[in-house]
C-alpha cells in the first residue's frame, strides 16, 4: 500500500503547493510506514520533487493534458492511484485540486476531506483536522473509505526539504478525451501575482475612497512582490475586479503576510483571511474591528502612512 | 427547460459560531439560517432562465423539516416548486447520492449547485453529483448562457478566467459573478403569498452510507492582542516584519 501525492504544475513549473503537499505526504508516509509516490503531469523537471522525499515519481507526459481539464486529470489520477494500490491520495486546496477531488472520490469510492490543516491526528481510524464555517472553526473528521483523499489547505503545513533518491517512471500517454466540455480560451491576468499563489497579499478597502487611489495598493504590492486584493464593497462598486474580492463570499487567502489598508475588518472579510499567518492593519479608526484580528497595526491615515511605507520598504529592499 | 437548484441551509454570515458543550454539534441557539450565498446566486440565474426561456425551476434540499423556511423563501423568490429529501445531511457523499437519485427520476437540463457551502465548506457535493451522473461540470462558474442547447460558460481560475462550451445537460458550481449582489431578488408580499400555494414535496431518502463523519468541533485559539506601531515609526514596523514575524 502506498500514498500518492499529486504535484501540481502550471506551464511545466511546479506550484509551491506541490512541494507543500509532498512534504505533508512525506510526514504521513513516515508515520504510517508506507511508501510515497508523487505524480506529475507535464512537468518540465520532475526531479525537482526529489528534494521533498518521494520514493517514486511518476512523470506523465500527455499532449492532451497541456491544458487543465478536470475530467481528464481526474481520470488519469484515478487510474494511477488504482495501479499503485494506494490507501491515501493527497492533493492541495488549489482551485484545480478542489475541482478534481470530488470527481476522483466517486471514481475510487474514496472518502474525501478538503481544507485539511494538519497531519492526521490518528491513522486508524483516519482522523483529520479541517477548517469549516469559512475558517471560523475547525472540525475533526473521520474518513472511512478504503481509500481516502486529503486536500491540504495551502500554507497550513509548510514546505520541508527532505532529499531522496526516487525511482523515476516516465510515461507518455495519450488519454482519451471523453468530456463534452471544451475549453475555448483562457484569459490570464498577465504579470501579476495571483492571490492563491501569493506569499504576500496587499488589500484595500473602502477607506481608500476611490479607484484613483489604488496606485497606493499597487505600488506597495509591487515593492513586496505581492498580489493585490480588496474588500467586497470595493469590487461591488467596480473599483476593482471581482477576482480580487476576498472574504467569506470571495476568495480565501492563506498567505504568509496580509496587509489590509482602509478595511474595517467585518466578520465576513476576516473569515476569508483567517488562515493568513501574519496580518497587518492600517486604519485611521482605532475602533476598527480589524485591530482585534491583526498581529501588527498602525492607527493612521492611509494617504500619509502608505507612501512612507513604500518609500521605506524600497530603501529596505535595496 | 428544466432546472434544478440545490440549496444548502446555512447559518447567516454574521453568526457567531458556537458549539454544544460536548463540542459534538453546532449550537443553533439564536442562529438565523439563510440560503447558502453561492446557491442564491445560482437560484437568481435560474429565475432569469425562467423569465427568458420559460424554464421550470425546482429547488431541492437534503435536510429535516427545519430547512423548510428557506425552501419557502426560494419559492417566494420565484422557484416553481420545492423538494425536501427528508433526512439529515450526513456528509457530501451522502447528500450527492440523494440528489443523484432525484436527478435520475426527473430529467433536468441544468443542475445548479453552489461552489461550496459556507458551513461545511466541502466544495464536494456538485463534483460528486456530476461524476455520479457522468455529466459535464463547471465549478467557480461566473457566467452561463444557453443558446440552442449549447452552453457557453466562464469559470474563474487562479489568476484568470476560462471560457468553456458544453452541451446540455450540465452541472455548475455557482458563485458571485454568475449574477451580481445587486441582482439578488428580495421576495415581495405577492411572492410570499404565492409561495404558500406552491408545492413543497417531501420525499423519502434512498439508502446510502456516508464516507466521513464529523467527531468534534473546535474554535480557533484566542489571538494575542495586536502590536501597535506609531505612524511616525514605520521603520519599526519593517523591522518587526523582518526580524520578528520573518515575513519580509
Ligand atoms: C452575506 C454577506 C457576505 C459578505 N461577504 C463579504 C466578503 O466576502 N468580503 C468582504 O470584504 N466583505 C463581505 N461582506 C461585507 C462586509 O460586511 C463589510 O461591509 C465589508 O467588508 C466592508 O468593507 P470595507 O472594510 O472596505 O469598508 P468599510 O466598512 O466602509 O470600512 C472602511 C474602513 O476604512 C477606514 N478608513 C477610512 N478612511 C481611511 C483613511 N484615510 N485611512 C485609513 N483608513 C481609513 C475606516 O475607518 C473603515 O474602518 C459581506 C456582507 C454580507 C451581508
Ligand atoms: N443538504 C444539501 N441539500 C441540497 N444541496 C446541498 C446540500 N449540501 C450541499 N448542497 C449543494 O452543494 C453545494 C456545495 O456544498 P458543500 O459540498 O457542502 O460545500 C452547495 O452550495 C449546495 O448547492
Amino acid at each position: 500500500m502506498s500514498i500518492i501525492v499529486y504535484a501540481e504544475s502550471l506551464n511545466g513549473k511546479f506550484k509551491k503547493s506541490a512541494f507543500e503537499v509532498l512534504s505533508y505526504g512525506r510526514a504521513l508516509a513516515n508515520k504510517s510506514k508506507k511508501s510515497l509516490v508523487a505524480i506529475s503531469i507535464n512537468a518540465d523537471d520532475p526531479l525537482k520533487l526529489s528534494n521533498y522525499g518521494p520514493d517514486k515519481i511518476i512523470s506523465l507526459k500527455d499532449p492532451k493534458l497541456i491544458d487543465f481539464t478536470a475530467q481528464n486529470y481526474a481520470n488519469v489520477i484515478s487510474e494511477y492511484s488504482e495501479k499503485e494500490n494506494i490507501s491515501i491520495l493527497i492533493l492541495s486546496s488549489s482551485a484545480d485540486s478542489k475541482y478534481i477531488a470530488p470527481l476522483i472520490s466517486v471514481q475510487l469510492e474514496a472518502g474525501l476531506a478538503t481544507n485539511v490543516v494538519s497531519i492526521p491526528e490518528s491513522l486508524s481510524p483516519l482522523v483529520v483536522k479541517r477548517s469549516c464555517f469559512t475558517n471560523k472553526a475547525f472540525n475533526n473528521t473521520t474518513l472511512s473509505g478504503l481509500i481516502n483523499i486529503i486536500c491540504v489547505s495551502n500554507n497550513s503545513f509548510g514546505v520541508f526539504e527532505n532529499p531522496s533518491k526516487p525511482e523515476i517512471i516516465d510515461e507518455s500517454i495519450q488519454s482519451k478525451i471523453n468530456s463534452c466540455l471544451k475549453v475555448n480560451s483562457i484569459d490570464k491576468a498577465s504579470g501579476t501575482v495571483s492571490i492563491a499563489d501569493a506569499d504576500i497579499v496587499v488589500s484595500g478597502g473602502r477607506g481608500l475612497k476611490g479607484p484613483e487611489n489604488w496606485h497606493l495598493i499597487e505600488d506597495l504590492a509591487s515593492v513586496l512582490g505581492a498580489a493585490t486584493a480588496c474588500s467586497k464593497p470595493v469590487s461591488d462598486m467596480g473599483w476593482r475586479p471581482h477576482s480580487e474580492h476576498v472574504g467569506q463570499t470571495g476568495k480565501p487567502v492563506a498567505s504568509n503576510l496580509y496587509i489590509a489598508i482602509g478595511v474595517s475588518g467585518a466578520i465576513q472579510h476576516l473569515a476569508g483571511i483567517n488562515s493568513s499567518k501574519v496580518k497587518v492593519v492600517i486604519n485611521n479608526d482605532p475602533e476598527a474591528p480589524f485591530f482585534k484580528a491583526a498581529d501588527y497595526g498602525i492607527i493612521g491615515d492611509a494617504f500619509e502612512v502608505v507612501p512612507k511605507l513604500i518609500e521605506k520598504l524600497k530603501a529596505f529592499k535595496s | 427547460m428544466n432546472i434544478l437548484v440545490c440549496i444548502s441551509n446555512v447559518p447567516d454570515t454574521t453568526s457567531k459560531i458556537n458549539f454544544t458543550e460536548d463540542h459534538k454539534a453546532f449550537d443553533v441557539n439564536g442562529v438565523q439560517f439563510i440560503i447558502n450565498p453561492n446557491d442564491e446566486f445560482g437560484l437568481t440565474r435560474a429565475i432569469w432562465f425562467q423569465q427568458k426561456n420559460q424554464a421550470t425551476v425546482t429547488v431541492v434540499t437534503v435536510g429535516d423539516s427545519s430547512c423548510e423556511p428557506i425552501l419557502r423563501k426560494c419559492l417566494a423568490i420565484g422557484a416553481n416548486k420545492a423538494i425536501r429529501i427528508d433526512t439529515s445531511a450526513k456528509d457530501g457523499f451522502y447528500v450527492a447520492t440523494q440528489l443523484k437519485s432525484l436527478c435520475e427520476k426527473e430529467k433536468y437540463d441544468i443542475i445548479i449547485c453552489g461552489r461550496e457551502s459556507i458551513d461545511y465548506n466541502g466544495g464536494m457535493v456538485p463534483g460528486m453529483l456530476a461524476q455520479m451522473l457522468k455529466l459535464p461540470f463547471v465549478t467557480n462558474c461566473i457566467s452561463m448562457e444557453v443558446i440552442d442547447n449549447v452552453v457557453n460558460a466562464k469559470r474563474e481560475i487562479d489568476g484568470g478566467i476560462e471560457s468553456i462550451s458544453s452541451s446540455l445537460p450540465i452541472i455548475i458550481g455557482a458563485q458571485k459573478g454568475l449574477v451580481e449582489e445587486s441582482d439578488l431578488i428580495i421576495p415581495n408580499m405577492r411572492g410570499i403569498m404565492q409561495a404558500r400555494q406552491k408545492p413543497l414535496d417531501v420525499i423519502d431518502p434512498v439508502s446510502s452510507s456516508a464516507k466521513s463523519s464529523v467527531e468534534k468541533f473546535q474554535k480557533p485559539q484566542e489571538k494575542e492582542s495586536v502590536k501597535l506601531v506609531a505612524s511616525e515609526n514605520i521603520d519599526e514596523l519593517i523591522s518587526l516584519l523582518h526580524n520578528e514575524a520573518k515575513v519580509i
